[in-house]
């Protein structure tokens, strides 16, 4: 009888931010579909409403089966059998659950039997689902395959292919192979145009995440004789074809009940999306950031599930007379748990609604001409998300690697056993900072922002809000904060080796990323004075993560490098 | 081959999850202090009612609740889960009624929904735990019943072949339609609540509990309007609703914990349960 939403207030809060009200009125084109669908909305309360409800079934699933089911998927796991994989019994419970409640599909247009949601709320649903199990999660979030399948098929793919993901099938990404990781411009499985003009795909295709899924979208190289990214097309391959093979699953560490796939294709008929050389360079691009978004609110659910299991945890055992929450050592650290949970939350759904605007203007461009205004506004949006979509996922997922590590820490000999929670915790959060782009590659995704000076433009932006005057000491220290940073951006660039400018990046995007999370939860604090704790244990943590990066920048020699090089 | 089935729901206190002021000092449930929860077991029978309507497309599930407006909200929850549409009957006449007047108002309202191939309710509501509305009804119609049940495997010629928890196993019964069936708890839980039938119908309501806004909207959007019947639209005989029509008097309330489970196999002989039955009354367990 739990509900993984209403009993998060938080979810709320960034649910009702003020830039849903345009982000609803764009999605719903003045809420045209009132008159067409029996469960569109009417007006931008109604939306509201529904996004709330259709949250709280969400959060019901999760509570009550999804949560419940996890301990038993982390055990059994799936298997494959005459080279299909069989999901763990409780995987397969939670996917007829979400089914039935017709949860596939979400932010697909209704004509293609969506429901029409914006970005925002789905990936909230994506925070709450990771919260119940991160490994299933995996499973319900690949839905946003179709987001690709969406923006760049035609439309006779998306009538073919949408439809059947809003009505529950599942989807994979297929894109990594042993020689091509970080690397896809590696891609080796070939994609063979027959004379009737389709195409097959032949090749090896490794750790793909559910593997077996009923459509695949498959990124394979088009054009014999090329060797980097620009030869590299996508296509989708239609499991009701047959011609992909699971030759095994791979044992992992955690997000164990989420089938890691080794797929093998013969011959396999598939179609192509968009136009050929451009699956790398647009549509993969494109599905990874959408993807990342997903890892960042796998991350942050996985942070609410180890805070709250320490903070139970904490407060029931007791130790030397007393609960262990009232030491000082072992409340800092729930304290930090908390506001790495509260600011990794707000840098989330702070990239989810520019996802969401540029996204929709994107579409929008597709039925009309955008005025210059909308488009000047789509511009800055699209570059605002490309700018936090890889320090959320970056950071967040280091945090949820951190938070659970300490939900270990605070339960002491019992969470390293088998027994509690926390232990499967840490390992599901593991591979979040690793896959779809580890943390170094979001640094190397991000830093273009820091020299640009997106992330210093929005920071000065942020400055100018009005804050309660409680509130003015701690803008006082991002503002001073912010100062160092810049400096720090200086002397970076000032040092005229690429070599040493890849080596500080990391510390200038984690610099920024501090003092925009800073930000953002001061705004939170304007709209919700509990959270003023989180904001202000945030800052001083941050305020001290700034000092230390710009004490080593500034005391850094550039010749010192070659101390660190191999 | 579609049918028409009516699945009968009920609003209950939460008494799962009872707190100090769950009971008032003259033993009576203090019903402000626990929410109004869609009775679970109804919820299994709603759930077997949907698994129906997907084998038989075209299959029309009905929800029937007895209760004051605001029992609307069974029926939206049914609807959010898939059923098609739903009753509720309220009046004034019926209040205070027990399981017998109940159960002919109920049946009275079943008689009124034309042609009706299957009535599925829970075995039991939790607030009374009498098990005895869905048999009276039965009884009321002269249809047979099915009682204890798991899970209707289907329907067929004529009869609906249900599975029983009975005590130490299962048995798998057929019989004639219509007939009323209830529905055991450890029966399929009920699905959840479709994300579009959610956004659908969540304005729904009865004419009575919509102010002059959602009226305007009931009018716009006619499936919104859930069904509401009196005691008249059913031709009810006023004697037998409501407190008129309930021979149970409560006298007091006494907390009983069963310390005795015992089962006893009879075979299809009126002789035979009769012979029981008076037993139990002479020993109290019932009467």
């Amino acid at each position: 009888m739990a509900n993984f939403y209403t009993d998060n207030p938080s979810l709320k809060l960034h649910l009702n931010h003020p830039l849903m009200q345009k982000i609803v009125e764009l999605k719903e084109r003045n809420f045209a579909d009132a008159d067409k669908y029996d469960y569109a909305p009417r007006d931008f309360e109604d939306a509201m409403d529904s996004y709330d409800k259709v949250l709280e079934v969400v959060g019901e699933i999760c509570g009550d089966i999804i949560a419940e089911n996890a301990e038993d998927v982390d055990h059994q796991g799936p298997r494959v059998e005459n080279s299909r994989v069989i999901y763990a019994d409780g995987t397969q419970r939670n996917l007829d659950a979400c089914r039935k409640a017709g949860l596939m599909g979400m932010s697909m247009p209704r004509r293609l039997g969506g429901l029409n949601f914006p970005i925002t709320p789905y990936i909230m649903a994506a925070d709450i689902v990771s919260r119940a199990d991160a490994g299933f999660e995996n499973l319900w979030g690949l839905q946003d395959c179709a987001e690709t399948i969406y923006e760049f098929g035609n439309e006779e793919q998306l009538q073919k292919y949408i439809p059947r993901v809003c009505q529950g099938e599942t989807m994979s990404m297929d894109l990594t192979e042993p020689d091509a990781g970080s690397d896809l411009q590696s891609v080796m499985l070939k994609a063979t145009q027959k004379e009737d003009g389709s195409w097959v795909l032949n090749g090896v295709k490794r750790f793909i995440t559910n593997g077996d899924s009923d459509i695949h979208l498959v990124l394979a190289r088009s054009e014999e004789g090329s060797k980097d990214g620009r030869g590299l097309s996508m296509f989708i391959y239609d499991k009701k074809n047959g011609g992909v093979n699971v030759r095994r699953i791979e044992n992992k560490m955690g997000i164990k009940g989420s089938p890691t796939c080794e797929l093998v294709y013969k011959d396999a008929p598939a179609e192509l999306v968009g136009s050929r050389r451009l699956g790398l360079i647009k549509y993969v691009m494109a599905l990874m950031n959408g993807a990342r978004l997903g890892i960042a609110a796998q991350s942050v659910g996985l942070c609410e599930a180890a805070y709250r299991e320490a903070l139970q945890y904490a407060k029931e055992r007791e130790q030397f007379g007393k609960a262990i929450i009232t030491f000082p050592a072992v409340a800092e650290i729930l304290s930090l748990m908390k506001a790495k949970l509260d600011a990794g939350r707000a840098l989330l759904y702070a990239c989810a609604r520019y996802v969401d605007i540029y996204k929709i203007y994107d579409d929008i461009a597709k039925e009309r001409k955008l005025t210059p205004e909308e488009k000047q506004e789509a511009k800055m949006y699209s570059r605002l998300a490309d700018a936090f979509t890889p320090l959320a996922k970056g950071l967040t997922s280091e945090f949820a690697n951190q938070n659970t590590y300490d939900a270990i820490q605070i339960h002491g000999g019992s969470g390293f056993m088998k027994d509690y929670r926390c232990e499967r915790l840490y390992r599901d959060a593991r591979i979040t900072s690793i896959y779809e782009g580890t943390t170094q590659l979001q640094v190397v995704a991000a830093i273009r922002h820091v020299t640009t000076g997106t992330y210093l433009d929005r920071i000065r932006e942020m400055e100018q809000e009005q804050v309660m005057p409680e509130d003015e000491a701690v803008k006082n220290t991002l503002v001073f904060m912010t100062q160092q940073y810049a400096d720090a951006v200086q002397a970076v660039l000032g040092v005229k080796d690429s070599r040493f400018q890849d080596f500080m990046a990391r510390r200038l995007v984690e610099m920024a990323g501090h003092i925009i999370m800073g930000y953002l939860l001061l705004e939170d604090t304007q709209r919700d004075a509990s959270v003023r704790k989180s904001l202000h244990v945030y800052v001083k943590y941050g305020q001290a993560e700034v000092a230390k990066h710009a004490d080593f920048i500034g005391n850094f020699r550039p010749e010192q490098i070659e101390d660190y090089l191999y | 081959m579609s049918l028409n089935i009516i699945v009968l729901a009920k609003q209950v206190p939460d008494t799962r999850n009872v707190g100090k002021d769950a009971m008032k000092a003259d033993g009576t449930v203090n019903r402000a202090a626990l929410p109004a929860i869609f009775n679970p077991e109804d919820l299994n029978a709603l759930e077997q009612a949907l698994r129906l309507k997907e084998m038989y497309p075209g299959t029309k599930v009905t929800l029937l609740t007895m209760g004051p407006a605001r029992a609307a909200e069974v029926i939206r929850e049914g609807l959010y889960r898939g059923a098609d549409n739903g009753v509720v009957l309220s009046d004034r006449a019926f209040a205070g009624a027990d399981t017998l007047a109940t159960s002919y108002a109920l049946s009275a309202a079943v008689r009124k929904m034309g042609h009706v191939d299957l009535i599925i309710g829970g075995r039991q509501a939790i607030d009374g735990d009498t098990a005895q509305v869905g048999p009276q009804i039965a009884e009321k119609l002269g249809w047979p019943q099915v009682t204890y049940a798991e899970e209707i495997e289907k329907v067929a010629d004529g009869r609906v072949v249900v599975k029983r928890r009975i005590e130490g196993g299962v048995e798998t019964v057929s019989c004639p339609v219509p007939c009323v069936v209830t529905v055991n708890g450890s029966a399929a839980p009920c699905r959840p609540r479709n994300a579009k039938a959610l956004q659908k119908y969540k304005y729904a309501a009865v004419p009575s509990e919509a102010d002059e806004a959602r009226k305007a909207l009931l009018e716009a959007r006619p499936w919104l309007e859930i069904g509401e019947w009196n005691a008249a639209t059913v031709d009810a005989d006023l004697e037998q609703c409501g407190l008129a029509g309930s021979p149970t008097k409560v006298k007091g309330i006494v907390n009983v914990v069963f310390t005795a489970k015992e089962a006893r196999r009879l075979d299809n002989d009126d002789a035979q349960i009769e012979e029981f039955v008076k037993e139990l009354i002479a020993n109290h367990t019932i009467g």
